[in-house]
C-alpha cells in the first residue's frame, strides 16, 4: 500500500515544503516564523525517511535522524532561547510589501521549475519531480533574507535554505555521502550558534537588531 | 596516512585547541609563532616529498597532493608564519591601546590556528564534499576575527562578512550536489564519486548539461569568497574593519584558497563540456573585477579598504587568466597569486602600523611616516611600487605575462585590462606618495613594530622578479598543465 503510494506521497510533502516556504515569506510574526521553521524541518525528515524506506538506502535514515535533532528540535530551541532572551516578540516588518513579496515568489518558482526540467529529467530517482520544489524553497529563502530587515528572520530565511539544499540533495541522488552530511550540519550547527551570538552584540551596541541600522559602510 | 599531510593538519588543529584554553596568557603570541612554524615545517616536508615523488594520494585517497596544491600549501604556510610573526607586536599594542580584550586575544590566536586549519584542510583533501565543509569552517573562524573589535562598524562588517558569503556559499553547496549527481551515474552512489581524482579520471563521460548548471551554482558560491564583481560587497569592509593580520591573511591567503577551489571545479568542467564555457565565464568575472575594482580605487579614503580593492582587482586579474587558460596564461596566473600573496600581505602589515601610529585609517591622516619610523614608510613604499607592478618586482613579470597573453589570445580584452591597471596605478601612487613623505606630528610606536615579515615578503618578490630558480619554474609549469 504504501510502497504504491509512497512517490505521490513524497509529492505530497514536497508540496507542503513549499507552501510552508510560502507560509514563511508571508509571516509576520517572528514566533509563528520560528514554528514554521520547525515545521519545514519536520516535513523535511518526514520526507526523508520516507524516501529511505521506499529506495531502501540505509544512511538516508541517518540524514533523517541528522534533520530531525538539528533542523526540528536543536536550532528551533536556540531560536525560541535567542528571541526570549532578546524579549523581541514583534511583528516583522518587510520591505516589500506582502502581496508583491507573494508575486516575486510564484516568479521564482516557475524559474526553479525551469532550471530543474533538465536535471530532473536526467535522474533516476523516484523523488526525480521534487527537484524543482527544491530549488524553488532554496529561491524562496533567498527571497526572505532579502525582504527582512531584522536580524532574526534572515537567520531563519538563511536556515531554511539549508533546508532546501537538503531536501534537493535528497530528491536528486537520495542524499550526500553521510560524511558530507555530518560536516554541513556541523557547520550549520556552529554557524547559528555564532549568529546568535552576533545578534546579541548588535542588539547590545545598537539597542535593536534591525539590520538597517548596518548600513554605515559603504562608498561614498 | 602520510606523516607530513598529518603533521600539516594536525598541528594547526592542535593550536587551535591548545591556544583557546592558553590564548590570553602573555606568552600565548609566541606560541601561536610556534604552531605556525611547525606548521609550516610539515608543509616544507611535504614539498619535498611531492618533489621527490610526484603526485600522491593518501587515507584511503582522501587526500591528494599534487604539484597544483602543494605550492598553495607552502605559501599558504609560508605566510600564515610571517603574519603570526607579525601579530605577535601588533596585537600586542591593540591591546595596550584598551582595543581588544584578554578574552579577545583568547578568541583571535585560537581562530588564527583553526583558520590556518581550515585553508589547510580545503587545499590537501581530495573529496569535493570535505572541501565545501572546510570552506564553509574557514568564514566561520574569520568571521568571529573580524568582529574583534566589537566596534560598531566591525560588527556590521562581520554581519555582511557572514550573511554574504553563508548564502554565497550554498549555492556552491548545491553545485556540489549536482557534481554528485552527475558523477552518481559513473562512478555509483558514495563518497567515493565526490573524490577529485576519481572525477578527474572520468571527467568525460559526466552529463555536460548538469555540469554546465553546477559550475554556475560553484562560480558563485566560491567566487563569493574570492571576491570577484559583483560578488564582492563584503570584502573591503571585512577587510577594513578587522585587525590588521586578518585582513592580511583574508586577502593574501582565503582568497587564493576559494580561487583553487574554483580552479578544480573547473578542470572536471571543462573535461565534461568540451566547449570553452567555464573559460568565458572566468573570463568575464575576472575581467569585470579588475575593472570595477580599479574604478573604486580613486573613490577610497580608508587606507585598508583602498588596498582591499586592489585585491579584488588582482584576483580579477588572476580568475582572467585561468579562464584564458593554455600553458603560459594558468603559469603567469599561478605566479600572480604567489605575487599578490606575498606583496599584499607584506602591504598590510606596514600599512597596520601606519594605522597604528597616525590612531587613524583614514588616509587623509596618515602622513610623513618617512620621518617618523623609516623602515615603516619605505616598506610601504616599495610594497606599493610591488603591487602596482612596477619592474623589478615579480608582480611586473606576471602581470607582463597575462597582459601579452591576452594581446594574442584575447585581444578584446587587453585596452580595457591596460585601462584598469593604468587607472589603478595613479589611484593607489597618488595617494600613498603623500602619506610615505609630508610632515607630521605622530610618535613612535611603543613596541618596536614587527618588519622582519615586510622584507622578507619583498625581497622574495624582488628575488622572483630577477630571477627564477628553474626548478621552481618547471614546478609552476607541472601545475599550469594541471589546469589547463
Amino acid at each position: 500500500m504504501l510502497a504504491k503510494y509512497g512517490p505521490q506521497l513524497v509529492n505530497l510533502l514536497a508540496a507542503a515544503l513549499l507552501l510552508l516556504s510560502f507560509a514563511m515569506l508571508t509571516q509576520r510574526r517572528i514566533l509563528s516564523l520560528i514554528n514554521l521553521f520547525a515545521a519545514q524541518g519536520f516535513v523535511l525528515f518526514l520526507a526523508t525517511a520516507l524516501v529511505a524506506w521506499l529506495t531502501g538506502q540505509h544512511h538516508l535514515y541517518g540524514s533523517a535522524a541528522l534533520t530531525l535533532a538539528l533542523k526540528v528540535i536543536a536550532l528551533p530551541w536556540i531560536l525560541h532561547r535567542l528571541i526570549r532572551r532578546l524579549n523581541v516578540k514583534w511583528d516583522v516588518e518587510t520591505l516589500i510589501n506582502i502581496p508583491s513579496t507573494m508575486l516575486v515568489g510564484i516568479v521564482l518558482v516557475i524559474l526553479a521549475f525551469n532550471l530543474a526540467l533538465p536535471i530532473s529529467s536526467l535522474a533516476g530517482t523516484v523523488t526525480k519531480a521534487t527537484l524543482g520544489i527544491a530549488l524553488a524553497s532554496v529561491l524562496l529563502s533567498f527571497l526572505m533574507m532579502i525582504t527582512r530587515s531584522k536580524a532574526v528572520p534572515q537567520v531563519i530565511g538563511f536556515l531554511s535554505m539549508e533546508n532546501g539544499l537538503f531536501f534537493a540533495a535528497t530528491g536528486a541522488v537520495y542524499g550526500m555521502p553521510m560524511v558530507i552530511e555530518f560536516g554541513v550540519a556541523l557547520d550549520v550547527l556552529v554557524g547559528a550558534l555564532i549568529l546568535g551570538i552576533f545578534v546579541f552584540e548588535i542588539r547590545e551596541r545598537f539597542d535593536s537588531v534591525d539590520t538597517r541600522h548596518l548600513e554605515r559602510l559603504k562608498e561614498r | 596516512m602520510i606523516p607530513e599531510v598529518a603533521l600539516l593538519l594536525a598541528t594547526p588543529l592542535l593550536g587551535g585547541i591548545t591556544l583557546a584554553l592558553l590564548g590570553h596568557r602573555e606568552r600565548a603570541a609566541e606560541l601561536n609563532v610556534v604552531f605556525s612554524t611547525l606548521t609550516f615545517l610539515a608543509a616544507a616536508a611535504l614539498v619535498a616529498r611531492i618533489v621527490a615523488d610526484g603526485p600522491v594520494t593518501d587515507a584511503g585517497e582522501q587526500f591528494f597532493v599534487d604539484s597544483l596544491n602543494v605550492f598553495l600549501v607552502a605559501l599558504t604556510a609560508f605566510v600564515a608564519m610571517t603574519t603570526a610573526l607579525f601579530s605577535r607586536p601588533y596585537m600586542r599594542i591593540e591591546r595596550d591601546h584598551g582595543r581588544v580584550t584578554d578574552g579577545g586575544m583568547r578568541l583571535y590566536h585560537s581562530m588564527y590556528q583553526l583558520f590556518s586549519f581550515a585553508m589547510l584542510l580545503v587545499l590537501t583533501t581530495n573529496s569535493l564534499g570535505v572541501m565545501w565543509v572546510a570552506m564553509e569552517a574557514a568564514t566561520l573562524t574569520t568571521v568571529m576575527l573580524v568582529a574583534l573589535y566589537r566596534t560598531h562598524a566591525s560588527l556590521e562588517a562581520a554581519w555582511k562578512y557572514f550573511i554574504l558569503c553563508g548564502v554565497g556559499i550554498a549555492q556552491a553547496l548545491l553545485g556540489t550536489i549536482l557534481v554528485y549527481f552527475a558523477a552518481e551515474k559513473i562512478l555509483g552512489a558514495g563518497a567515493g564519486s565526490l573524490l577529485w581524482t576519481h572525477l578527474d579520471a572520468v571527467k568525460s563521460q559526466l552529463e555536460p548539461t548538469v555540469m554546465s548548471i553546477a559550475f554556475v551554482f560553484l562560480l558563485i558560491g566560491y567566487g563569493t569568497k574570492v571576491g570577484l564583481v559583483p560578488l564582492h560587497n563584503w570584502l573591503p569592509d571585512a577587510h577594513a574593519e578587522g585587525p590588521t593580520p586578518v585582513s592580511a591573511v583574508l586577502s593574501g591567503l582565503l582568497l587564493n584558497v576559494a580561487l583553487y577551489a574554483l580552479v578544480r571545479c573547473k578542470v572536471i568542467t571543462d573535461g565534461a563540456l568540451e566547449r570553452p564555457f567555464a573559460s568565458a565565464l572566468l573570463m568575464g568575472f575576472g575581467l569585470t573585477s579588475v575593472a570595477v575594482a580599479a574604478l573604486f580605487l580613486s573613490r577610497q579614503r580608508d587606507i585598508k579598504r583602498m588596498f582591499a580593492y586592489s585585491s579584488i582587482e588582482h584576483m580579477g586579474l588572476v580568475t582572467f587568466a585561468f579562464g584564458m587558460g593554455g600553458p603560459v596564461a594558468s603559469f603567469a596566473g599561478l605566479l600572480h597569486m604567489t605575487m599578490h600573496s606575498l606583496t599584499k600581505s607584506a602591504i598590510f602589515f606596514t600599512v597596520g602600523h601606519a594605522a597604528q601610529k597616525a590612531g587613524t585609517q583614514n588616509m587623509d591622516d596618515i602622513r610623513g611616516l618617512v620621518r617618523i619610523n623609516p623602515t615603516v614608510g619605505w616598506g610601504l613604499m616599495l610594497g606599493t611600487l610591488a603591487i602596482l607592478g612596477m619592474p623589478p618586482f615579480g608582480v611586473f613579470a606576471s602581470e607582463f605575462l597575462i597582459l601579452t597573453t591576452a594581446i594574442s589570445l584575447q585581444p578584446w580584452a587587453a585596452p580595457i585590462l591596460l585601462l584598469s591597471l593604468g587607472i589603478a596605478f595613479a589611484s593607489i601612487f597618488g595617494k600613498v606618495q603623500p602619506m610615505v613623505y609630508g610632515d607630521t606630528v605622530a610618535k613612535r610606536l611603543p613596541h618596536p613594530p614587527a618588519l622582519i615579515p615586510v622584507f622578507t615578503h619583498l625581497a622574495l618578490v624582488l628575488m622572483l622578479g630577477l630571477y627564477m630558480p628553474p626548478y621552481l619554474a618547471n614546478w609552476y609549469r607541472m601545475a599550469a598543465r594541471l589546469i589547463g
